[in-house]
């Protein structure tokens, strides 16, 4: 690393946009909200990040790939750490974030008081399909290929598909 | 190298992990596809959830005994013998058929919701986050089980027939949940554990409005088993740790 280089916290932010989820890879860690804080403490980067879920196993990719990143620049002394509260919620995730998910096929979480409760054998409101944008939807299962998805399928264009649920 | 907050921390562990694992075995088994991936998820998280508990308990004996890395969620998880676990019998059970296997989570994840609801305000930081993040996953596994108990219940006369038979198998084991070990009256008076005798009436109360909706009678008392949580287990729990703890045994020091 270039010591006249100021590091800055929103400059490893930046760097830790290039590090993908890899199991939604069209998200970056930023995209998707998990990284928390950036603390600087002299020599040591500290990188603070949260599970979207308690058991996903992306987790411990994730770590290596951000660690890879910040090494690969010259940041010597990595230290990465998990929080878990407050907890992780899809409202993290940017308006950006949503369009690529949207844009690679899995339908974006909506604002998650509709979905999110006790109450049985209800859809919640209207997911849109990601293909032909028909709000004729239907759920074919609250769990889907992974632990943030839930399964859809489009009444008027067929395509099943993937909707990463409010959290 | 053992205090109430540990054997406590360990009892939530246990119990997901136990179950994490139960429903683990259906993967690749289930009913149909959706609900083979619904029930590995499930098992999923329970296991994230144990991971926690796992970390956090680990942390606490290595403090206790003043030996750094000595204990890690591995060697608590992975090589404590049956007497040492503190999951409720319960979690233990065989699946059996579809029917019991909902039920059974059914039954836990009633328990979980109740709990984890008042664990959030917990005294002890690390049990409080570990509650707030676990209970909106946990509301996804009662929304779902408690959906599955009501088709299977009023269903056709066989999945009605297997729901009753789960009734029957699995009502013996629900009442330890609500009878305190010594461990949570002691965590519980420092504010730091939930005093699970006050779940009892809601998770009554939320079994009963689905079993009315399922069509199955609520059992009326009867004998309850209990002994799970001081490490007096059924069993089954000896059967799960040999598959289990095979592969820590055999090859000493893997990680998660």
């Amino acid at each position: 690393m270039n010591n006249d280089e100021k590091i800055t916290e929103k400059k490893i932010m930046e760097l830790l946009a290039q590090v993908n989820d890899p199991e939604v890879p069209v998200l970056s860690v930023i995209d998707l909200g998990i990284v928390r804080e950036v603390k600087l403490n002299g020599e040591e980067t500290e990188i603070v990040i949260t599970p979207t879920y308690s058991g996903c196993p992306a987790m411990d990719v994730i770590q290596i790939n951000i660690r890879k990143v910040l090494l690969e620049k010259g940041f010597k002394n990595v230290k990465i750490t998990n929080t878990l509260s407050p907890a992780w919620t899809t409202d993290w995730m940017s308006g950006h974030a949503k369009e690529k998910l949207k844009a690679f096929g899995i339908a974006p979480p909506t604002i998650k008081q509709q979905v999110c409760h006790t109450e049985l054998f209800h859809d919640g409101e209207a997911i849109q399909c990601p293909r032909c944008n028909s709000y004729n939807t239907r759920m074919i299962s609250r769990f889907g290929s992974t632990a943030c998805k839930a399964l859809y399928q489009c009444n008027d264009c067929r395509e099943p598909f993937d909707y990463f649920k409010c959290h | 190298m053992t205090s109430p907050l540990i054997n406590y921390t360990l009892h939530l562990a246990d119990n997901a992990l136990i179950l994490g694992h139960r429903n683990s075995e259906w993967t690749g088994h289930g009913p149909v596809l959706e609900q083979d991936i619904a029930i590995s998820n499930i098992a999923l998280d329970l296991i994230g959830q144990a991971r926690n508990f796992y970390q956090y308990a680990a942390q606490l004996i290595n403090r206790s005994t003043n030996q750094p890395n000595t204990a890690t969620e591995d060697t608590v998880a992975y090589l404590r013998d049956a007497h040492d676990f503190k999951n409720c019998l319960l979690v233990e059970q065989t699946n059996g058929d579809w029917a019991k296997t909902i039920l059974k989570q059914f039954y836990f994840s009633a328990y979980q919701f109740y709990l984890f609801q008042r664990l959030r305000d917990s005294k002890d930081e690390t049990l409080a986050a570990i509650a707030e993040k676990s209970l909106k996953e946990v509301t996804y596994h009662l929304r779902w089980s408690s959906e599955w108990a009501i088709r299977l219940g009023d269903g056709t006369e066989e999945s009605h027939a297997r729901m009753t038979n789960a009734v029957d198998d699995l009502w013996m084991f629900a009442g330890e949940m609500f009878v305190a070990a010594d461990y949570e009256i002691a965590c519980a008076n420092k504010g730091e554990a939930v005093d699970v005798v006050l779940l009892k009436s809601d998770w009554l109360q939320k079994v009963k409005a689905i079993f009315n909706e399922a069509t199955l009678p609520v059992p009326q008392h009867s004998w309850m088993q209990s002994g799970g949580k001081e490490g007096r287990h059924t069993e089954h729990l000896g059967y799960i740790l040999a598959e289990m703890q095979f592969m820590q045994r055999a090859y000493p020091g893997s990680t998660w």
